[in-house]
């Protein structure tokens, strides 16, 4: 075990059971595989997977074949990626800004990285030069910026809660404006620049969507949703520090600036590369967070893992549920998450930030 | 290890909030702060653990500008009780007090038997080892006080800087923080609000509007004048019988 993980005393239970992590991913994995219009048993995929990964030479039908490589597979764990990075960002957001309710997509990030992706694709700003990632990336930096910046300035003319401390309250509010600000800019870039058809389809992808996925997509998402994984592992007790505010945190060794800077930094980097490729996936940065705290405490050293295993397994989950859910169809996978985050949500509202 | 302030200025939306602070606790001193209300204790506690950088002046910890130490460096050898400082997180005593260790690990230096074994340490010394698995939202004001406390001796600090942590405490519990903090082999500036209590300091700094205007032992500080003109308070010093030490009795506010 690598020393990162072995965290000793307060993670040593679960080291019992952390060998069961990636088992439980690649069973999700072959579930979100096998799970369809079509069901392909196991051993169909399997087989597939020898032969596209070892070159076993089984005979299969290249009809499933083509279904469980070109379609489901690289979906299924682009959508794995996608839950990862999306929960950390949750996580990560809400234990620096000490805010149960920080999440990408309700503090306006995903909004501001469509904003992003959409002025690069659609009104070819960069001429070409910027990739959809970068532009995205920009937009989402931009939007967090903003939204920081409101809540500061709505907090402190309220009297405030402290330096550096927000109310929950503000977070949103400044959340709701930015996310409105930037889905504004959005629609008014594709009627601008976008004719009909067109206009259509990324509206389809604003919803999230994980339909047009492919290989090319997961060598994008798996290196940003690990090396998110990685950097927060890395920065374990720095967030376990914040625990008691910004001030205790400095006071116990951690260099706020810096540390705060890479780490929304990092995470605005991996949702603007997660909106870039499946638009705004909403509420998984709020829900998986909360959940997890609730079943393994709020030690970083439990709860990254558990967020990014969890965040994983539930973005697989409802994308096969927008597969199957309306024959025929396929609904945005955006719809299904917001269909449980928002009762969630809601939750957390009434039960307080003591739900935390 | 000595603690030096040399003309700390701090002001914030053009409000002074200290002035022209210069002050030296020696090693294994123990130093009171007192002050009304607002006079600047607490912010001048956050300015000498370097979570604020003032805007004129420096803080030396042994004659080095703790300016130009990393913050971890600094976390190893000086710990702060802030007050009031809370959490909403769902976290047991045990791993509050663990915090403290934060300066000493990295993901390198991983967590070891050497931190429970401070950790089991800090709790006992503040009376608190029954309650380690307890909840904090379960907690009373006063036994997270005695939280706070234990995770900053979990850091095992040479200087040690208390913002009033006898508040909201039962007077048996403040008797024994206060007897644990003086015991404690370490340099001590603690901020009090109870002047008597302050009295058994080694050294007394009053806080007036931002200037520290009396440094000195508690006798020569703690006089009638200056209860009346800092503290707006009308009192007696009479003679204990057991010790012949002074101890105050307020009579009335001015």
């Amino acid at each position: 075990m690598s020393p990162l993980l072995a965290a000793g005393a307060f993670t040593r239970p679960i080291l019992r059971w952390f060998w069961l992590t990636p088992l439980i991913l690649v069973i999700a994995l072959i579930a979100g595989t096998a799970i369809g219009e079509t069901s392909i048993p196991i051993d169909i995929i399997l087989k597939v997977l020898a032969n596209k990964l070892w070159d076993a030479g089984y005979a299969v039908d290249p009809i499933d074949s083509g279904i469980v490589w070109s379609y489901r597979l690289s979906r299924a764990i682009v959508a794995a990626s996608c839950g990862t990075g999306l929960a950390l960002a949750g996580v990560v957001l809400q234990a620096l800004l000490r805010n149960p309710l920080a999440d990408p997509f309700l503090m306006g990030i995903s909004a501001g990285a469509s904003t992003g992706a959409v002025s690069v694709t659609v009104a070819g700003l960069g001429a070409g030069a910027i990739t959809l990632s970068a532009g995205a990336f920009a937009g989402a930096c931009l939007a967090f910026g903003l939204v920081v910046v409101l809540a500061r300035a709505a907090g402190s003319g309220t009297g405030g809660g402290g330096r550096g401390i927000q109310t929950a309250g503000a977070i949103i509010l400044a959340g709701i404006a930015g996310s409105q600000l930037f889905n504004a800019l959005t629609a008014f870039i594709i009627t601008k620049s976008a004719n009909a058809e067109e206009a259509r389809g990324i509206m389809f992808w604003l919803l999230g969507s994980l339909s047009g996925v492919r290989w090319e997509d997961v060598m994008l998402a798996v290196p940003a949703a690990v090396g998110g994984l990685l950097v927060c592992l890395w920065h374990m007790r720095a967030l376990d520090a914040f625990t008691f505010g910004v001030d205790s945190a400095s006071s116990m060794g951690v260099a706020v600036r810096p540390v705060r800077g890479i780490l929304i930094g990092v995470m605005a980097l991996v949702t603007a590369v997660m909106v870039s490729m499946v638009g705004a996936i909403g509420f998984v940065g709020l829900v998986i967070p909360h959940a997890m705290r609730f079943i393994v405490g709020s030690q970083h050293a439990r709860l990254i893992p558990a967020s990014a295993l969890a965040g994983a397994v539930f973005l697989i989950g409802s994308d096969v549920l927008s597969r199957v859910l309306v024959p025929g169809q396929v609904l945005p996978i955006g719809v299904i998450t917001s269909l449980i985050g928002a009762p969630a949500f809601a939750l957390i509202l009434i039960r307080g930030t003591g739900a935390r | 290890m000595r603690l030096t302030a040399e003309h700390l200025d701090w002001t914030v939306q053009s409000k002074k909030l200290l002035d022209n602070v210069s002050l030296t606790v020696e090693p294994g001193q123990n130093y009171g702060l007192v002050g009304p209300n607002g006079s600047g204790k607490t912010t001048l506690l956050k300015l000498l653990a370097g979570l604020r950088k003032p805007r004129t002046g420096q803080v030396l910890l042994d004659g080095q500008p703790i300016s130009r130490m990393r913050q971890r460096d600094i976390a190893q050898t000086l710990a702060l009780v802030e007050q009031q400082a809370e959490t909403t997180d769902r976290l047991n005593v045990r791993q509050a007090v663990g915090l403290g260790r934060t300066p000493f690990l990295s993901p390198l230096r991983p967590w070891s038997e050497q931190d429970d074994i401070i950790v089991a340490r800090a709790l006992n010394d503040v009376d608190m080892a029954h309650m380690a698995d307890r909840l904090w939202h379960t907690l009373s004001g006063g036994e997270r006080q005695r939280v706070h406390i234990a995770r900053a001796l979990a850091q095992q600090p040479n200087i040690l800087l208390l913002d009033e942590p006898t508040n909201h405490l039962d007077i048996h519990h403040q008797l024994s923080i206060l007897q644990l903090v003086r015991q404690l082999p370490v340099t001590v500036v603690i901020a009090l609000h109870d002047l008597n209590q302050a009295m058994a300091c080694d050294r007394i700094g009053v806080m007036d509007h931002g200037h520290l205007v009396a440094d000195g032992p508690p006798a020569e500080v703690l006089t009638t004048e200056r209860l009346q003109t800092t503290f707006g308070v009308q009192a007696d010093l009479i003679e204990d019988p057991l010790d012949g030490s002074h101890i105050m009795r307020f009579r009335n506010a001015i």
